[in-house]
């Protein structure tokens, strides 16, 4: 079941639309704020809130590849592949941040403490190259740089 | 020159506050616009000749004159702003979004009385956190003027506007994804006709307009359409926000009278390539637009001149090649990218994207054989336009076709000599 919480939000967004399937995006959202990602479980809870089926929620949930369908670390980083980042040093940063994280790109830490994964444009390409920690966007990113950002993410913590 | 989209953009400081907003000027253009007839007012964005800046360039006034108005006619109406701003090397509305959030919230309220909207929909990329903090702010702002709410301004239309975060793909910036988005499906394309303007979100009228174009909307109704037309080295109206990346001196967006040339964007604004690098060719406005070479530095950026040289000004933000990176490499991260943004609903997107990239894959690896590149060319065709359900996939063959063109001779090298020639350097 959805928390009391996680309802009262999702329901202050359908206030929005007038139809209440617009919400699913936001509820699917809601749920991962608070769950850090959505489970099957999550999927139910959200149907059965929306008087939908489970099947038709996450055909909407598995479109979307900012809603987590997997578990996820502490803290997920966002590398940008797209073009701009490419063309100023992307090659360089993803090697030095496989090396440091001991994972590759679709993967989470060991430990649980970062989840890896490519991103498209992120709307910063004059500081290309970018990447994202949580909500936090890091620019100008260099090899040299990157122990420095992933230092001000420790393990069991989400900002 | 004038300035009317960063006048009030300071870098590094907060976006004015709606007092400070105002005592700059601000909601000058909604306050004359209700006392206008709402037709009048599309009238003037018509006269002015803005045509819309999120890449494709439909006259902006056309577009809001197709909604259907009257008595008789379906309410409510809509307004979506288009805040998704996906396209690689595009970065222009976050400036905006971020440095002067009632700019563009401004331009919704007068866009919304010339439809006659009752709700406006601000779609926003995920990404865009403090984009949509700032949003907030000024939206609880203006509805503490009277600018939002019931009966805005006395002018007798109530008028929300509410902030709705993406939750990722590239299909939720094209204009009916975006609706199907907003309705909480996949985001995949509408049939059209009918446009959205006569059936969009739930079936009613609905304006889809970009955010730059809708920041460009305050100064017409203030200034008036001439004044607008004046700003413009060019046949359209206005400015424009013309940005620079990749390896040059000062990446960075400059706003300039809309038809500035390359050159001049690239040379004075964006310094010059960096040391030790040289320019080999332009992707003139995204990452869906055909390349241009140091041929052409003197077209101006407009609607017209890029297409006569057989590209598009796009969304006029410029993604710079260098001499010391692979344009068979560059080719491939673009393809990969619509491959895997590519939302599966028409077939010639969904299977001719994968294949493109992974032939481009082949190539650059050494893998290459000969026939390839008429491959490559075949698909440029297969997917173009008319070929496929939305433009997703023929702007991806946009850069594909013009680099087959440009740079023929280094995707030949590459299965000729069985290596990428910049690989070894």
């Amino acid at each position: 079941m959805l928390t009391r919480d996680e309802a009262r939000e999702i329901d202050e967004e359908r206030a929005h639309y007038p139809d209440d399937q617009a919400a699913l995006i936001d509820a699917l959202k809601v749920v991962q704020r608070h769950r850090g990602w959505v489970s099957d479980e999550g999927v139910r809870d959200i149907a059965e809130h929306f008087g939908m089926s489970p099947a038709a929620v996450d055909n909407v949930a598995t479109f979307y590849n900012l809603i987590f369908r997997h578990e996820v670390g502490d803290h997920v980083i966002l590398l940008c592949d797209s073009v701009s980042c490419w063309l100023t040093g992307y090659d360089e940063v993803h090697a030095k941040l496989e090396e440091r994280l001991g994972v590759r790109l679709g993967e989470t830490t060991e430990d649980g403490r970062f989840t890896f994964l490519p991103m498209c444009c992120l709307g910063a390409c004059d500081h290309a190259p970018v990447l994202m920690v949580d909500e936090d966007l890091h620019r100008d990113v260099t090899p040299e740089r990157v122990d420095e950002v992933l230092e001000r993410y420790p393990a069991g913590t989400e900002s | 020159m004038e300035k009317p989209l960063t006048k009030n953009i300071r870098p590094g400081e907060p976006p004015l506050d709606i007092a400070a907003y105002e005592k700059a000027g601000g909601y000058e253009a909604v306050r004359k616009a209700v006392r206008m007839d709402p037709q009048d007012v599309t009238q003037m964005v018509k006269d002015a000749r803005l045509r819309g800046r999120g890449g494709a360039g439909f006259p902006t006034g056309m577009k809001w004159g197709f909604v259907p108005m009257g008595e008789d006619a379906p309410r409510p109406r809509y307004l979506a702003v288009n805040g998704d701003e996906m396209e690689p090397g595009t970065f222009k509305d976050r400036l905006l979004l971020e440095g002067d959030p009632h700019l563009m919230l401004e331009g919704v309220i007068v866009a919304c009385w010339a439809i006659q909207a009752e709700v406006a929909y601000i779609f926003l990329r995920w990404a865009y956190h403090e984009a949509a903090a700032v949003l907030e702010q000024a939206i609880a702002e203006a509805h503490e003027r009277g600018y939002l709410g019931k009966n805005i301004l006395g002018s007798g239309l109530d008028l929300e506007v509410h902030i709705h975060a993406s939750a990722g793909r590239y299909m939720a910036g094209e204009e009916t994804g975006l609706l199907n988005a907003l309705e909480g499906k996949r985001s995949t394309p509408r049939a059209k006709p009918p446009f959205p303007p006569v059936v969009g979100l739930w079936g009613k009228p609905t304006v889809v307009n970009n955010v730059e174009t809708l920041a460009s909307v305050p100064a017409i109704v203030t200034h008036g359409a001439q004044w607008y037309l004046d700003l413009s080295d060019s046949d359209d109206g206005g400015t424009k926000l013309y940005g620079a990346s990749g390896k040059v001196k000062r990446p960075g967006l400059w706003e300039l009278p809309l038809g500035t040339t390359l050159g001049e964007v690239l040379q004075e604004h964006a310094g010059g390539m960096r040391d030790g690098y040289a320019f080999k060719g332009c992707l003139p406005g995204g990452a869906s637009t055909d390349f241009l070479t140091s041929e052409h530095m003197d077209v101006k950026l407009d609607f017209e001149e890029v297409q006569k040289v057989g590209s598009r000004m796009g969304t006029g933000t410029i993604i710079v090649l260098d001499d010391q990176a692979c344009p068979v490499a560059m080719v491939r991260n673009l393809e990969r990218f619509f491959a895997q943004e590519s939302c599966g609903w028409c077939t010639p997107c969904r299977e001719g994207l994968p294949w493109t990239a992974n032939l481009l894959d082949a190539i650059e690896r050494g893998e290459g054989e000969p026939g390839d590149l008429e491959k490559l060319d075949m698909h440029a065709e297969l997917l173009g336009p008319g070929m496929t359900f939305c433009a997703l996939a023929p702007g991806a063959m946009e850069p594909l076709q013009s680099a087959l063109k440009y740079f023929r001779d280094d995707f030949q090298r590459h299965i000729d000599e069985g290596a990428c020639p910049w690989r070894r350097t």
